[in-house]
């Protein structure tokens, strides 16, 4: 059953252009350049209850805003949303005690108090029964492990001990969709860990229905099947995170040990060598030349190891991001005097 | 990870059966919470509440100069109606009204919010902003009130020779009424210039505007019978604009200045404005979230 619908989803921004100098600041008082971002141009995409996706993309792709579309904080400038059956920018309550969004850089929580009194704001706002209210934090607080820091001022804990307070808050109501907006950004690896770890285990506890965005390619590897690739605005792939690499990625790299010190001069011309390192090379073939390269090669001299790789994740999606960000550079719309 | 012990198995999200919302259960939270959070903060706070006390002897001196000069000059014993004693009765009486009407940082934070992204989290909970800020208001009087008791009950018993009794239980009545409906407008006129945040931004300048005016208009430096007979027709415009309920129209009802029809007109016309302030306040909410863009990432 899909619990978010999503068609020709649309956003664009005005934004004043300030020029440099002091000068221009003055002429912008009363002649204004605006640009129009669009931050997303028209996006389809369908997820079923239960799954855990994630949106990758560069800085300004339009990830965040895409979940800012859905958890209702702002309005699109054209196209169709429907989560659980409701339009999020409609904000009714009704929608509003069945979702949450984790945002990983605001805080959510009450600055100054310990974060139980926040949950327990939580419990009146989203209307909680006492006994599940218990039952849940219980759970939550042994899961996190964080039991000794509930009657701490939440300015008082680390980063990645509010980012388990938060998450705690998000989850006591159980919603049935999560958004979660950069959840680990700026956590240590343990404390990335934790939470990737957390997070695997409860989405499959829960059946909760997740929407990921984060940079690091650890949380998405971790913990989503299904991978949502969007740059400028738009979609660029939806599918496996393996699948990226086929669909993506044009080449292999194949790494081949010689006998001896040296290995021999002729490689360049099988691919791009990528690495040399005594007798170890790492060539960067085309995929479809990878047979007819290999063979060449095992005929040609004395190969004492030899491996075939896809090229590193990482990489491949930082390939696809700059040329999709080329792409939409093309498209952009020049300043207009307003 | 490990299941806890007490880890009951099953499909739980969804289970949506919740009880009906508590609005006053609710209330009762954020209030209590509101409180919680203001007593933080308690140096500060007994400081801010002392220091508010030092202006009222600077304010006595001046008013004992002007009024000796006048009455040197002219022989005049009163100012717009005012005896001395009166003056600093009224005076007095006005940092009362302050105290109900005047919301330090609530525009400032509002506007702070809406640039920094802060407000998402109240558009995204089943909450309503306004009615949140005013919890937060309240319990930030409630507790400035416990606090500020004292010192003010000391200031009124040691100036009680200024005033001439209690005023009867009507007039007390209504004093009491003005100053509620100045704290609730006080508190949707802030509420609606921070709210202005959403297309401004930056509602510094507009709030210094906003707190000159207040000074001298409302009757909080003087009391604005002193404005009559001033060119422009200034006196009659400042009683057209609502600025006097925060501060001129509580004080002038409590030292009797203003009774019977004038009293009921009065606040009828209070209770006008207060409403005109809500309505205004949930409009500019309404259009600054329809236009908001979710600054801030």
């Amino acid at each position: 059953m899909a619990i978010i619908e999503i068609e020709g989803l649309a956003k664009s921004y005005r934004i004043y252009q300030k020029q440099e100098g002091l000068l221009a600041s003055v002429r912008g008082l009363f002649r204004r350049k605006y640009r129009d971002v669009e931050a997303v141009r028209g996006i389809d995409l369908t997820v079923e209850s239960g799954e855990f996706v994630a949106f990758l993309g560069p800085n300004g792709a339009g990830k965040t805003t895409t979940l800012k579309l859905l958890s209702g904080v702002i309005s699109p400038s054209a196209g169709t949303a429907r989560v659980m059956g409701f339009t999020p920018w409609k904000r009714e309550n009704a929608y509003r005690r069945r979702f949450a969004l984790v945002m990983g850089q605001k805080n959510q929580l009450w600055w100054d108090l310990p974060a139980q009194e926040s949950f327990r704001l939580h419990q009146q706002i989203y209307c909680i029964e006492p006994a599940q209210f218990d039952r849940r934090l219980d759970e939550l607080v042994d899961l996190l492990t964080v039991r000794n820091l509930l009657a701490q001022p939440v300015r008082e804990l680390s980063l990645g001990e509010r980012m388990k307070m938060e998450l705690i808050a998000a989850l006591l109501h159980s919603p049935e969709v999560l958004f979660l907006d950069e959840p680990t950004i700026g956590l240590d690896v343990v404390a990335q860990h934790n939470i990737q770890s957390f997070l695997r285990f409860y989405q499959q506890q829960r059946k909760m229905t997740v929407l990921l965005t984060s940079h690091y390619m650890k949380d998405v590897a971790a913990l989503c099947r299904r991978v949502v690739i969007i740059a400028g605005g738009m979609i660029m792939y939806d599918g496996s995170l393996s699948g990226i690499i086929d669909r993506f990625s044009g080449h292999k790299v194949i790494t081949l040990v010689f006998p001896g010190e040296k290995p021999p001069g002729d490689l360049s011309r099988f691919g791009e060598i990528v690495e040399e390192q005594g007798p170890k090379v790492k060539l960067k073939v085309d995929r479809n030349g990878i047979g007819g390269a290999l063979s060449t090669i095992l005929a040609k001299h004395t190969v004492e190891d030899v491996s075939v790789e896809d090229p590193p994740l990482e990489e491949v999606i930082a390939e696809m991001f700059s040329l999709a960000t080329e792409q939409v550079k093309g498209r952009e719309p020049r300043p207009q005097l307003a | 990870m490990s299941l806890p012990a007490n880890y009951a198995p099953g499909f739980e999200a969804g289970d949506h059966s919740l009880a009906r919302p508590n609005r006053l259960r609710i209330w009762a939270t954020v209030l209590r919470i509101s409180i919680e959070e203001r007593l933080v903060y308690r140096g500060d706070f007994a400081l801010g509440t002392l220091m508010r006390f030092l202006p009222l002897l600077t304010q006595v001196f001046m008013w004992s100069a002007i009024f000796y000069a006048v009455r040197r000059a002219d022989g005049a014993s009163t100012i717009a109606g005012f005896t001395y004693e009166e003056m600093i009765a009224y005076y007095l009486l006005t940092q009362v009204s302050r105290a109900f009407s005047s919301m330090p940082g609530l525009a400032s934070m509002i506007a702070l919010q809406i640039r920094n992204g802060e407000i998402k989290k109240y558009l995204i909970q089943p909450v309503d902003l306004i009615g949140f800020l005013l919890l937060g208001r309240i319990a930030h009087k409630l507790v400035y009130y416990v606090v500020a008791a004292g010192p003010f009950a000391l200031v009124f018993y040691l100036c009680r020779d200024y005033f001439s009794g209690w005023p009867d239980a009507t007039t007390m009545l209504a004093f009491l009424a003005s100053l509620v409906m100045a704290f609730i407008m006080g508190f949707f006129m802030e509420a609606t210039l921070g709210l202005l945040g959403f297309w401004l931004l930056e509602v510094s300048s507009l709030l210094f505007i906003y707190m000159l005016f207040t000074f001298f208009f409302s009757g909080h430096m003087f009391p604005i019978d002193m404005l009559d007979g001033l060119p422009w027709h200034l006196g009659t415009i400042v009683r057209a604009i609502p600025l006097q309920y925060l501060a001129y129209f509580p004080a002038a009802v409590f030292l009797g200045k203003i009774q019977g029809a004038d009293l009921a007109w009065g606040l009828g016309l209070q209770l006008f404005w207060t409403v005109t302030f809500i309505v205004l306040c949930r409009v500019t909410f309404n259009l600054g979230v329809r236009r908001y863009s979710g600054y801030g990432g």
